[in-house]
């Protein structure tokens, strides 16, 4: 029973928010079964578009993946979008700077730099919040905006690739470029085997544990001995690890370079993906395809029936409001167990 | 702010406020009036979060409420061709809004965190669909010339020539700390945010007094949103409130949940904002504009991290009221 509305009130949300949306379609006069056909078709229909599909879910994975984590420690991580950044450039340099690396060194190297400095932004925002209890939606809110100034400053102005007007790095080596795999992005599979093993981080593991007390009852996990600070450091680097290695994948195998309007989305993408995956780090994968493929089609959309691409940002929207609010689970009869990540400004 | 260093910090910004002028006047009075047009919609979102918050409802929608406010005010002011009928539109967007998160934190108890997140995902997810290009509005709320105070000489160009919402929102500000600390509304109030099963025995229904101050809040945040698109610049961009909304809540825990505390954080936000963009006029220091982008979220995290742990937020913030059963 569980396991069926485990299921069902992410499916309900989803198809209420089309409802929604569909409304808002038909108001600017056009036929929202339409655009919704063309929508699903162009993601799911084919082969290129399933393919499309999963590399526009890759990084939205990843970034599902760093939300969920830290939602399980009951920290509510909004900055997976500046962690993002951080890994998307970071990889960007040490893919154009390090010269005649192998691939196998240089690739797994790009990926660790995308990784180191998106924990490293994450970090800034988890110790705030153990050592001064400073409420995380804050600290990563306004960190995203200013990974996203100090990156337009790095690859404007001392990483900016030379003799050409734009605000972009020079392009990676092809040595630290990955390649696909079956017609796939390579990517999609590491963000698969990050789910796998944070799923059974959380399962299996001491750490897992504490993470999942911490996370429920934050006093309870206190008297039995575990430490609270820790935890919440911990989470924040796997989450801005996580988060960082999704900037990296896409700057390694679909961008190539950094360039500032690049990844806009992407990690903010990750809220709704946790959440509609129910913060479980197997639930983001088909969460994440979901959203992903509204993205890949969102502009074939406007293309054949005039809805402007920004159609998916309202979709995504309304999702997160009925995934999230308990009246849906009420209306399905059974219990809520939404997640709760109020605990105030200062404890 | 603390009492004992009140007196200090006022004299010290007079003092550098007179040196200043003496250097140039025009100048110093002109960055002072651009101080108070900056942070007046920080200070009028941070109103919103005193009242939520000392009510026990965290609200970290602010964001979402100002950015769709504006959004309704400038496009119902540019369609109708009004510019005040959008500024009712707006201020009944903001209310709605604050509906919105009474109903899910108060009605339906979700986690207040999440409602607030919601709003804001939603108000980027409606304005960035809804948005057009190529609209304006009539003209911006014309400044007011204030008859006396004008023709001071220091004080008559900075208090005087703003719009009318500028001065609404300050008569707003002292009128809230006097309902919050003097009127039978302000007690029943804080009692709800502090202690809400005492306050329900003295027959103060928490949930009503939550719907009403969260749903004015919200008003309040639309007044805010209006400000920024009728009064302040006069046009719409998408995500153009770029995080006041978020600054507000670390103002607010600034000045201690305290509508005048919050109001001299506002005003020290939009003083230092004022003077860097004075230096970068006067090319006295040359920072790439991404640095200077970044001052008030960077500002924003330096005064949590002080100011955290040292402050008590009302006692049942964020706690759903669940009545005693006998």
């Amino acid at each position: 029973m569980k396991k069926l509305t485990g299921l069902t009130v992410p499916l309900f949300s989803v198809l209420i928010a089309l409802f929604f949306g569909g409304i808002m379609i038909a108001i600017q006069g056009i036929n929202p079964f339409l655009a919704y056909e063309v929508l699903f078709t162009k993601a799911f229909g084919s082969v290129d578009g399933i393919a499309s599909t999963l590399a526009k879910a890759t990084p939205l994975i990843l970034s599902g993946l760093a939300v969920a984590i830290c939602l399980r420690a009951g920290l509510f991580n909004i900055g997976a979008q500046g962690q993002l950044i951080s890994g998307a450039l970071a990889s960007a340099w040490a893919g154009y700077y390090f010269v005649g690396l192998p691939s196998l060194v240089h690739i797994p190297l790009a990926l660790l730099f995308g990784a180191t400095f998106g924990a490293l932004v994450a970090l800034i925002a988890g110790a705030l919040k153990a050592y001064r209890g400073v409420h995380e939606v804050i600290t990563t809110i306004m960190l995203n905006s200013m990974v996203i100034a100090m990156a337009d400053y790095l690859a404007s102005t001392p990483f900016k690739e030379p003799d050409q007007p734009l605000t972009r790095t020079p392009a990676i080596q092809e040595s630290a470029r990955i390649p696909d795999l079956l017609g796939l992005p390579f990517g999609f599979f590491i963000a698969v085997a990050f789910s796998i093993a944070l799923w059974w981080l959380l399962k299996n593991t001491t750490t897992g544990f504490r993470i999942e007390t911490i996370g429920k009852n934050r006093h309870a996990g206190w008297y039995a001995g575990i430490s609270v600070k820790r935890v919440i450091i911990l989470s924040m680097l796997v989450g801005g690890g996580v988060a960082g290695t999704a900037g990296a994948i896409e700057t390694l195998s679909i961008t190539g370079r950094f360039e500032p309007a690049f990844n806009a989305g992407l990690g903010f993408d990750g809220i709704t993906v946790a959440l509609l995956g129910r913060a479980n780090p197997i639930g983001v994968i088909p969460a994440a395809i979901l959203i992903g493929g509204m993205r890949a089609a969102g502009s074939t959309v406007q293309f054949r029936t005039g809805v402007s691409p920004e159609i998916v940002d309202l979709l995504l929207a309304l999702i997160l409001f009925f995934v999230t609010a308990p009246i849906l689970a009420r209306l399905l009869k059974s219990r809520h167990d939404g997640v709760s990540v109020t605990s105030g400004w200062s404890n | 702010m603390r009492i004992q260093a009140r007196y200090p910090i006022a004299i010290a910004f007079l003092a550098l406020f007179g040196y200043f002028y003496n250097q140039n006047g025009i100048v110093a009075t002109s960055v002072m009036y651009t101080a108070i047009q900056f942070s007046l919609p920080l200070a009028l979102a941070a109103m919103v979060g005193v009242m939520c918050e000392r009510t026990g409802i965290v609200n970290i929608g602010i964001e979402g409420t100002m950015l769709l406010s504006a959004f309704t005010a400038f496009f119902v002011g540019a369609i109708l061709k009004d510019t005040v009928l959008g500024l009712f539109v707006g201020v009944l967007t903001g209310s709605m809004l604050g509906l919105l998160l009474a109903l899910m934190a108060i009605s339906w108890k979700m986690d207040q965190i999440i409602a607030g997140v919601i709003i804001n995902i939603l108000a980027a997810g409606l304005t960035s669909f809804l948005y057009r290009q190529n609209y304006s509005i009539p003209g911006t709320l014309s400044p007011i010339k204030i008859p006396i105070i004008s023709d001071i000489p220091i004080l008559g160009p900075i208090f005087s020539f703003h719009g009318p919402i500028t001065y609404f929102g300050i008569f707003f500000i002292f009128a809230l700390w006097f309902a919050l600390y003097k009127t039978p509304w302000g007690l029943r109030s804080r009692a709800v945010g502090e202690y809400p099963s005492s306050a329900d025995t003295a027959g103060v229904s928490v949930v009503k007094l939550r719907y009403i101050n969260v749903t004015i809040a919200g008003a309040v945040g639309g007044l805010a949103g209006s400000y920024l698109a009728l009064e302040a610049v006069g046009i719409f961009e998408r995500g153009f409130t770029a995080g006041k909304g978020f600054t507000a809540l670390a103002i607010m825990i600034f000045g201690r949940w305290n509508p005048l505390g919050a109001f001299a954080a506002a005003l020290f936000f939009g003083l230092s904002q004022a003077v860097t963009n004075q230096l970068m006029i006067d090319e006295v220091v040359a920072i790439p504009q991404q640095f200077i982008n970044m001052l008030p979220y960077a500002l924003t995290i330096l005064i949590l991290a002080i100011s955290a742990g040292k402050v008590r937020p009302p006692a049942a913030e964020g706690i759903p009221y669940e009545k005693e059963k006998a």
